[in-house]
């Protein structure tokens, strides 16, 4: 795989959120407006690089058995560098994302990529992964964001946009319900214009997550106890 | 008394950790497929809570908070949750089989739940004191179970249906059914304010 196809599947091909699935809670959650998604794209998208370069470094330091543990705290540890220049920088945007930073941590991208691709490639690939996956992800947090908030709060980027016309935002799409809905359209978008490619694509989309193991021995054990009764 | 009620309330249905907060949202959408799978998810997912709080709320108070390094909480309350589930899933495997065959493989799936963590983090930030926030970790818990259970239920009606647009079929069909489920949780905004004033 050439350079720029390993920096450019993150943003459109292989994008984490729209196609891949992967980090639903923080896009559900911060979309509700484009400069909190976007603030959230980029803090994600910091992490995840350093994380990549970091755990490339030292992809045949860390003992197999223990890779996961060690993931963790690397991760958490530059999330926590994230937090505290957020919390000094931007006092506003670390407000509006509260407990959605520490979060990051848990954001099953970043270890996904930890993972599939920084584990087994050498420093200058990870880096680019981590570079493609993170600009996809802010984009998509991005572009979310913008939809909810136009339609939500009849701005974009906090500039009014049809405030005089008389037209009432739905409030309901800056709630729960509308990330819900909003969420579900695009990736219903993204399905129709990549004519059902991105559907066959999620099927082992799975294989990016972490937990897919777990999730299908669960699957399959509660099959196992439905056959036993 | 009132005060472990309302927060109990609160998380259970008002500030429900699924569908209001967005946390656990992965296995929310992945194990949600049978009812029977959601329950034993959604039974893990208490237990899981339970403990951590109780593990983590007296090591912020007791050991992170005097020694004033706070900023540590992200990496301590991850690790710990992580060995915490290990470990949790080792002693139901060895004492007691019964309950490690219904819940044991829902353990891992766990592990990097963003609701477990968002709840050990949010208990610190809202200053309850530790038998608040064992209860609202117990609240939290039978929220989640609720939703799971509810949304199971719709999943498995819609599963079968046809004449849904090809585009729209599994994830962003189940999506917008989540959101609907959402909509009607909205329903229960104010009933906790209302009945404790």
């Amino acid at each position: 795989m050439s350079k720029w196809q390993t920096f450019s599947k993150g943003i459109i091909k292989e994008n984490p959120v729209l196609v891949l699935l992967l980090g639903c809670c923080p896009t559900l959650a911060v979309t509700t407006s484009a400069v909190n998604g976007l603030g959230m794209g980029v803090s994600t998208l910091a992490v995840l690089l350093c994380a990549n370069i970091v755990i490339s470094l030292l992809r045949n330091i860390i003992p197999s058995k223990v890779r996961i543990p060690c993931f963790i705290v690397v991760i958490a540890a530059f999330v926590t560098i994230v937090q505290f220049a957020l919390k000094a920088f931007m006092p506003a945007l670390d407000a509006a994302l509260g407990l959605f930073i520490p979060l990051i941590v848990v954001n099953c991208i970043i270890l996904g990529r930890a993972e599939m691709f920084a584990s087994k490639n050498g420093v200058i690939d990870s880096a680019l992964d981590g570079l493609g996956m993170g600009l996809g992800f802010t984009l998509a947090l991005g572009l979310m964001g913008l939809i909810r908030e136009f339609l939500g709060s009849g701005t974009a980027f906090g500039i009014e946009i049809y405030a005089q016309t008389g037209i009432t935002p739905a409030g309901i799409f800056m709630l729960a319900p509308g990330g819900f809905f909003v969420f579900g359209c695009m990736i219903a978008a993204v399905n129709y214009f990549s004519k059902g490619k991105a559907i066959k694509k999620r099927e082992f989309a799975c294989e990016a997550c972490l937990l897919a193991d777990s999730c299908q021995a669960a699957a399959t054990g509660c099959e196992g106890k439905e056959a036993d009764a | 008394m009132t005060a472990i009620l309302s927060i109990m309330l609160a998380v259970i249905l008002t500030n429900n950790y699924v569908l209001n907060q967005f946390l656990g949202i992965c296995p929310f959408l992945g194990v949600s497929k049978k009812i029977d799978q959601s329950v034993g998810m959604g039974g893990a997912v208490i237990f899981v809570m339970l403990l951590a709080t109780a593990v983590t709320w007296p090591i912020q108070k007791l050991i992170l908070d005097p020694l004033n390094i706070g900023y540590l909480q992200t990496i301590v309350f991850i690790l710990i949750i992580a060995s915490l589930v290990q470990l949790v899933e080792m002693t139901l495997k060895k004492y007691m089989p019964p309950l490690y065959k219904s819940l044991g493989v829902f353990l891992p799936l766990i592990t990097t739940n963003c609701a477990v963590l968002g709840l050990t983090i949010n208990c610190i930030n809202d200053g309850y004191t530790y038998i608040q926030s064992l209860f609202c970790a117990i609240g939290a818990g039978i929220g989640f179970l609720l939703a799971m259970v509810l949304f199971a239920g719709l999943r498995e009606k819609i599963e079968n249906n046809t004449g849904i647009p090809q585009c729209f079929q599994g994830i962003p069909l189940v999506l917008i059914t989540a959101s609907i489920l959402a909509m009607s949780f909205m329903a229960f905004s104010g009933v906790v304010d209302g009945i404790f004033g």
